[in-house]
């Protein structure tokens, strides 16, 4: 059996399962946020429930829309709030105490190795990066999960992808998985886990694993993993968690992939994905001349502290461009916090950044940073559909913390070594 | 089942914000969402959708955020019924969910013409193009997935089942 197929046998109670099997399987965290859990709440609200069975399991965040937009987005956290406190659901961050979910998740001590993730967002499937199975589902599903602890699931098949070789300088996991949907597309993982192995992959700390993992569901996957190994064992011992097991987790040698995909990264040169999809990308070297009203660095995909300080690097002593408005939002209050002590905030204040509060804000197009008709932005983000982060007629470009602090110095679209060398 | 309407072509990879744009996540009201279904793509979909249509699109619909509010906005217009070539994964499953029936398939998408009108028999899985005069067959549902539709959704079926809590 691959990883994930152990993970989901053994939450089904099964020994065994096979990809295309449906299963019921216990639930180890629900996450809702305020988009999500308020459908979620009025489920639960219509069957007249008193209390949860399992409250311990539901985790709350109002990320989305926080500091509250407008009167709705704060009736939307008043209802999570509310909830919350009704249903002794003791997990409930709000704005001031948490920060962007997927950010905050495994920093908080929320995910182990093995354990069965869902959340109402599609980037739940994050948390594969420490060996979890996690994936995204609906509100409906949240609700399902919030009253039975249990959530229903086709076994996917898997994809292994194997990353050989050595990272070129300023090449980052972000640029590893943009070349990899670049190369499948955006259905190419449709329905399947996508697990990622090989030499540049054990490289990779944490904070890039999550990275990566995050940017599964663009390419139609529903679980992104990455096998524990020392490194996530490290990671997990770090946190303020007692009371856990870690299980050796791996993919058994005689396990069946839908397909295996391997790339030399000594390739792979920094990426940037063009408008309107993430799939449409190019190397930052190709990009041409594109001029840019606005970087963002942040998000679920690139807003920890590893991504702050390689932004840091490169915007340390410079000015960002005059016509180019840089926004740069550290995910959690923790890596906020960090990135304070570390002076990382007065590298970009200097530079002429502004620094937000933890929010999804303009990843969503929802507020602190959305785009007006006709201009164009590049984020760390992780989507670049149509009207994505503004206006209809306003354009998403998608590359690393790297890449978008080197961008904002020159006002276009620039390799880093630009930059740095130059 | 029975469902009857015109259909309303769309491409591939359609995506949860162009089925409903973040600015209107602010509400869990069905009609309300139903308002701005399709604005993404169509800002006057909504202008020409009538109670019972269909929507017939590409590949990878509903592709992007776990948003259920695409599949309630769908509803919420009117649409009694989608039918792709291929869905995106937690779209699939918020339909079944919310009770939004979907069907897969390749013929119909690459057969049929603006205007046309289906007629959609579920249980059957029997599709008619009625202005085309054609029949199409699609396959059933896995069993667990028609049981939960049967039930009218996934908390209706909660209802129907003794979980040990
Ligand atoms: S940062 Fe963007 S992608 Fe991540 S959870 Fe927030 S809105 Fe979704």
């Amino acid at each position: 059996m691959t990883i994930t197929e152990k993970i989901l046998a053994f939450h089904s109670g099964q020994k065994e399962v096979k990809p295309g099997q449906f299963i019921l399987a216990d639930v180890d965290i629900a996450l809702g946020n305020d988009i999500t859990a308020p459908l979620a709440i009025q489920e639960i609200e219509k069957l007249g429930k008193e209390a949860l069975p399992y409250p311990e399991k539901v985790v709350l965040v109002a990320d989305h829309f926080t500091p509250n937009k407008d009167k709705e987005s704060a009736n939307q956290c008043l209802k999570l709030k509310n909830f919350a406190k009704k249903f002794n659901v003791k997990n409930f961050f709000e704005l001031g105490c948490g920060g962007i979910e997927h950010a905050l998740l495994p920093e908080e001590g929320f995910i182990i190795p093995g354990q069965l993730i869902i959340g109402a967002d599609s980037h739940t499937c994050s948390y594969g990066a420490l060996g979890a199975f996690a994936t995204g589902v609906g509100s409906t599903d949240l609700a399902f999960a919030m009253l039975s602890g249990k959530i229903w699931l086709k076994v996917p098949e898997s994809i292994k992808f194997i990353y050989n070789g050595k990272l070129n300088n300023w090449v980052t996991s972000k640029d590893l998985i943009l070349y990899t949907i670049g190369d499948i597309g955006v259905d190419g993982a449709d329905y399947k886990a996508m697990e990622f192995e090989g030499e540049a992959i054990r490289k990779l700390s944490i904070d890039a694993r999550l990275t990566m993992c995050n940017m599964a569901i663009e390419a139609g996957g529903k679980s992104g993993i990455i096998a524990p190994d020392e490194i996530t064992i490290e990671y997990i011992n770090q946190l303020p968690i007692t009371n856990y097991q870690l299980p050796i987790l791996k993919s058994d040698k005689d396990a069946k992939y839908a397909k295996t995909i391997e790339y030399d990264v000594s390739e792979i040169e920094p990426q940037v994905a063009f408008p309107h999809l993430p799939s449409n990308t190019k190397s930052v070297s190709q990009a041409g001349n594109i001029e840019l009203d606005q970087v963002v660095i942040g998000s679920c995909t690139n807003g920890r502290l590893e991504d702050l300080r390689i932004a840091a690097e490169i915007l340390k002593g410079k000015k960002v461009h005059p016509y180019t408005r840089t926004i740069i939002i550290p995910a959690t209050q923790k890596i906020y916090l960090k990135a304070l002590k570390e002076g990382l905030l007065e590298i970009f204040i200097n530079a002429g950044a502004v620094v937000s509060p933890p929010t999804c804000g303009p990843c969503i197009g929802g507020h602190m940073g959305v785009l007006a008709k006709g201009e164009k932005c590049l984020a760390t983000t992780n989507r670049n559909f149509v009207g994505r982060m503004g206006d209809s007629q306003s354009e998403v470009y998608l590359a690393s913390p790297a890449v978008a602090a080197a961008s904002a110095v020159k006002g276009k679209i620039t390799h880093p070594e630009e930059i740095i060398s130059g | 089942m029975i469902i009857k309407g015109k259909i309303h072509k769309f491409g591939d990879n359609i995506n949860t914000d162009e089925i409903i744009p973040a600015p209107y996540l602010v509400t869990t009201d069905i009609k309300e969402l139903g308002k701005h279904c399709m604005y993404g793509i169509d800002s006057s979909f909504i202008t020409k959708v009538r109670e019972s249509d269909i929507i017939v699109a590409g590949r990878n619909f509903g592709c992007g955020s776990s948003r259920e509010h695409a599949p309630l906005a769908i509803q919420g217009c009117g649409v009694a019924l989608v039918i792709a070539q291929s869905f995106a994964r937690i779209f699939y499953r918020n339909c079944v969910n919310v009770g939004l029936p979907i069907l897969i398939s390749d013929e119909i998408y690459k057969s049929i013409k603006p205007d046309d009108v289906l007629e959609a028999d579920l249980s059957k899985g029997e599709i008619k193009n009625i202005t085309q005069n054609k029949i199409f067959q699609v396959s059933a549902f896995p069993s667990l997935l028609q049981e939960i539709i049967e039930a009218g959704g996934l908390m209706k079926w909660y209802l129907l089942n003794k979980f040990e809590t």
